[in-house]
């Protein structure tokens, strides 16, 4: 048996390795995501009060800090169970909105258009944001970083960090917005719709128009059959921030609506002995496997299952997109992978658009941003959308606020399994037997995880260490008194 | 071999330390496990010193200044107090006894009641037993200890209890 | 001449890549300054790539996070050995960062609570990851997650440091300017971060008052313009060096100390808790007790990012 490997996995946020393990007339056996790195959030937060806790979960991944600062700040207000102003939400969620645009931008543009740009099997060297600048020109270019430094500005105008922000808290925010900000936020919000329509016209161009690409998409080597998942609205539209988590079967049949107390009812997560990421799975459905279709208990979360986990968007022109996305792809749900960055692209009109929508909103320069929580704090739940899916933070603490137990799901972790199948699936399809196994071939296998924008920073906050297969007890001194071999 | 205790201590030098001598030149007996080391004022002593000592192999840690109001800098003894109160709340979250860092107020005069405290705090660092700061670090360093997951479970949250 | 350059990302967040990123239109200048030879969040370069380089190859490499594992720690060997240059960037290479309060636990208490205890984990085989795993003829392997973090400059020879949780991006173009421009500071300096304290670059209006009471920061909502410390609200920037723009402290919002101790200060937890007995009123023990009582969590509030690099370096065992 042949073994390749690709260590480590290369343009997404975290570490990952894939073995790709080969029959001796050179198919593929099988083929396993591995991720080596972990971290350990839920357990050194012990001890720790808990309003500290909306700044320091952002630690969890700076690719997505706001993602775990917005769940940890819904799930601490609900530790004591507090209404916050009605202003601080929507500042929240306009920095939000911020946020999806840099992160998605800075996935789309620098992470996974270089495949499409500059083709799956251009030389490695150039087959990045570099060489994609280089290919596509200054000009635009220098677009796409003026309008994520745009992003991130926003981020900085409304919640003072962009990387990394400090201003939830139990109540609230620490700092109100002046109207001197926002006008200057208004602005830049126009430049941000422009900047993301200008994406999917240029996906259109450059991935629709092109045979070989558009047959990528709707081919059947990306192509997954699973449960979707999202946070939907009281009208079932896409939303990041508010509402409630649904999850559609693979035809699309609604078959959870839960809040976020309720999430243990519904999901958990699986151990398997090769990679320190667990796999979550429908609690209700049992762990059943690595298997697609409609008995499955697997579900995705990201931007295609978001889309179709909902009924549409709640903005026009992004309704309109996320309309003409299913329309082409052959209906809803759709089941093609790739669409995840056409979805993704949508996702970022949507948020310029709520964004124009809140920072027009009257109240959202109201100085009164915060109230100080008044009952004794016990337990809270806190879910978002995260860009790479949903996002669940949960703590218990005791009656003074310091944090006796954490729960974290995270976005990417909730694809978990997804992903090794689309990782296998890739390879199977991909690597032939006799055939040469090129740079660019495991590439287009890499393009197969790429495509969810996977995170395994957030997802390996978790930290343990290796399995004892000997554990040994020491006295102080460093004397061996037991040793049991499992 | 029984463990005999190794005790570092700070000393102030205005009252402290000329008791310790005090109790030395009148021939009073106390335990030879104090090392001391003469400070100007038990205000000068940072943490860093107290957490260092410990690190390279103290098992406890006296420190010693001018009753109050007595401080040849005024508040000095106070500031010790203070940073020694603080730092009591954090060994713990470094596994460490806080009982191992004591402070005493010892007057130039106080030879008898210095050997007598020495003695004491000997005493109780002996049953507290060894603390191999370096030594349990370094068997850590070498990733060659596995605990027992078992008891860990058992114990549940640990540094907090501590 | 360009430079070559690598950068990589130990047990970190990704944070510190995606300030690298954060420089924005600056980028192009680096890249015209230095060629990226390695960079994972990036580019498609392999560990084999790097390990086909000759040694000190790479005029700089620059690393992040913290060293975790066994992984981390072989690249960090690795890097060094293909570098001239090896700068700590961000924190966690720098003096552990966030994630070394993990050093406060033990690895079996975390593994416990990840894969047996927690809530949403069903896991009825007690099923653990495997340092070497045998699925048959298939045989994979992890990384072993060592006992505790260890900073960057505790497993290989650190050339310089760049502080802060992350940095701020112009802080790492104005510190790597001095790299292609040949004014770098003598080795094992802190760069792209001032020598003074935070407090002297915070706006804040100092009063020099004494402490009498402590507030947790969701008890109270503090004036916007007086030093937070003076409220009453536990702020590191007397200990923390200067270079971020206090731009916690500008949020309305303690400082924790991410930009490090100062030049010569080996523990930053101490040295706060040093300069704190300094601003206190009480004398008596009883008053004192209460006072600092209030103090939510002193541990990990005074070692909030350096609990690696402190003297004792972790909870002992
Ligand atoms: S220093 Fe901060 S931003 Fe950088 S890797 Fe560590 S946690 Fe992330
Ligand atoms: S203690 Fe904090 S708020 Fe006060 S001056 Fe220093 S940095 Fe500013
Ligand atoms: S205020 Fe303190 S914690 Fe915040 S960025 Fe600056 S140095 Fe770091
Ligand atoms: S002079 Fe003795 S304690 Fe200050």
């Amino acid at each position: 048996m042949r073994r390749v490997e690709i260590d480590p996995i290369t343009r997404l946020e975290g570490h990952g390795k894939i073995t790709i393990f080969l029959d001796d007339d050179g198919s593929v056996a099988n083929a396993y995501l591995q991720i080596p790195e972990l971290r350990g959030f839920e357990k050194f937060v012990e001890g720790i009060p808990v309003e500290e806790i909306p700044r320091i979960m952002p630690r969890i991944c700076g690719v997505c800090p706001a993602a775990h600062h917005m769940a940890a700040g819904k799930a601490v207000d609900a530790v004591y169970k507090a209404d916050i102003p009605s202003v601080a939400k929507k500042l929240r969620e306009l920095y939000y909105m911020a946020h999806f645009i840099h992160s998605h931008a800075a996935h789309f543009y620098a992470l996974a258009a270089p495949d499409f740009v500059l083709g799956p099997d251009a030389p490695k060297a150039s087959r990045n944001v570099l060489g994609l600048i280089e290919k596509v020109g200054l000009e635009i270019g220098g677009e796409v970083l003026k309008q994520r430094a745009a992003s991130q500005h926003i981020q900085i105008l409304v919640g003072g960090r962009a990387t990394h922000p400090v201003w939830n808290i139990p109540g609230g925010v620490t700092k109100a917005l002046t109207a001197e900000k926002r006008d200057e936020i208004l602005e830049l919000s126009k430049g941000q719709l422009e900047f993301s329509l200008f994406g999917l016209k240029l996906f259109s161009d450059i991935v629709l128009k092109n045979k070989e690409y558009l047959d990528l998409i709707t081919g059947d080597v990306f192509e997954q059959v699973t449960n979707y998942m999202g946070l939907v609205d009281e009208n079932n539209k896409v939303n990041f921030y508010h509402g409630k988590v649904r999850v559609v079967d693979p035809e699309g049949n609604e078959i959870l609506k839960y809040s976020e107390p309720e999430y243990l009812d519904h999901i958990a997560e699986h151990v398997e002995p090769y990679t320190y990421l667990k796999f979550p799975y429908l609690k209700d459905r049992g762990w059943n496997g690595f298997v697609e279709g409609m008995g499955t208990s697997l579900y995705q979360a990201n931007p295609l299952p978001r889309f179709n986990a909902a009924d549409g968007m709640a903005t026009p022109k992004a309704d309109e997109e996320y309309q003409k996305l299913f329309d082409t792809l052959g209906g809803k749900p759709c089941h093609k992978l790739m669409a995840n960055h056409w979805a993704r692209l949508v996702e970022m009109v949507y948020s310029a658009e709520r964004m124009i929508e809140l920072i027009s909103d009257e109240e959202i320069t109201d100085p009164n941003v915060r109230i100080i929580p008044s009952t004794t704090p016990k337990e809270g739940v806190g879910i978002v959308e995260a860009p790479r899916g949903t996002l669940t933070h949960h703590y218990w603490t005791d009656e003074n606020g310091i944090v006796t137990k954490a729960n974290l799901i995270v976005g990417t972790t909730n694809n978990n399994a997804s992903i090794s199948m689309a990782v296998k699936k890739a390879a199977e399809k991909l690597i032939k037997p006799g055939g040469e196994v090129t740079d660019g071939l495991l590439n287009m296998v890499e393009m197969a995880f790429r495509l969810y924008d996977p995170c395994f920073s957030c997802a390996t906050h978790s930290l343990p260490g290796q399995m004892p297969l000997v554990v040994e007890i020491k006295s102080p001194d460093g004397e061996l008194l037991n040793k049991i071999s499992r | 071999m029984s463990f005999e205790p190794k005790i570092v201590g700070f000393l102030c030098n205005w009252c402290s330390y000329t008791g310790a001598d005090l109790a030395g030149t009148a021939r009073i007996k106390y335990s030879p496990n104090l090392r001391s080391i003469r400070v100007m004022c038990s205000g000068r002593i940072e943490p860093t010193f107290i957490l260092k000592a410990l690190y390279e192999g103290a098992d406890g840690v006296l420190i010693a200044g001018c009753h109050p109001g007595d401080c040849h800098y005024q508040e000095g003894n106070y500031k010790a107090l203070r940073r020694h109160r603080m730092l009591r709340m954090i060994l713990p979250g470094f596994g460490i006894e806080p009982e191992r860092v004591r402070l005493e107020w010892v007057a130039a005069s106080e030879g008898e009641r210095f050997a007598t405290i020495v003695d004491e705090f000997t005493e109780e660092i002996r049953s507290l037993g060894p603390l191999k700061v370096r030594d349990s670090l370094e068997m850590v360093l070498s990733e060659d200890v596995i605990l027992n997951l078992d008891t860990a479970m058992e114990e549940g949250g640990d540094a907090n209890e501590a | 001449m360009k430079l070559k350059a690598g950068i990589y990302w130990g047990a970190g967040c990704g944070g510190c890549d995606v300030a690298v990123l954060d420089v924005h239109e600056k980028i192009l200048v680096v890249a015209e300054k230095m060629d990226l030879l390695f960079w994972p969040i990036a580019l498609d370069f392999k560990y084999k790539d790097v390990e086909a380089m000759d040694d000190g190859y790479l005029d700089i490499a620059m690393f992040n996070g913290g060293i975790r594992n066994s992984e981390n720690e072989e690249i960090a060997k690795l890097l060094r050995k293909k570098s001239k240059t090896m700068v700590a960037l961000g924190s966690c290479a720098h003096i552990g960062g966030l994630i070394s309060m993990a050093n406060f636990h033990t690895k079996e208490t975390i593994m416990s609570r990840v894969y047996l205890e927690s809530e949403s984990t069903d896991n009825p085989d007690s099923v653990l990851p495997l340092e070497k795993w045998n699925g048959g003829k298939e045989e994979l392997e992890l990384p072993r997650f060592h006992q505790m973090v260890k900073t960057l400059d505790q497993v290989v020879d650190v050339d310089y440091y760049i502080p802060g949780c992350p940095p701020v991006p112009d802080q790492i173009v104005s510190a790597l300017s001095q790299v292609w421009e040949g004014t770098l500071p003598e080795k094992g300096s802190v760069i792209g971060a001032g020598t003074r304290t935070l407090c002297d670059e915070c706006p804040r209006i100092k009063e020099e008052k004494t402490i009498t009471s402590f507030k947790r920061t969701v008890e109270i909502i503090p004036d916007s313009e007086k030093c937070l410390l003076e409220q009453g609200l536990l702020c590191l920037g007397p200990v923390t060096r200067e270079g971020c723009g206090a731009r916690c402290i500008n949020s309305n919002v303690p400082c924790r100390g991410c930009y490090g101790p100062l030049e010569g200060v080996h523990d930053q937890g101490a040295k706060m808790l040093s300069a704190l007995a300094s601003v206190l009123e009480p004398k008596e023990e009883k008053e004192i007790d209460e006072l600092i009582g209030q103090i939510a969590d002193p541990l990990r509030t005074f070692y909030r990012f350096s609990a690696a690099a402190s003297i004792l370096r972790r909870k002992k065992v």
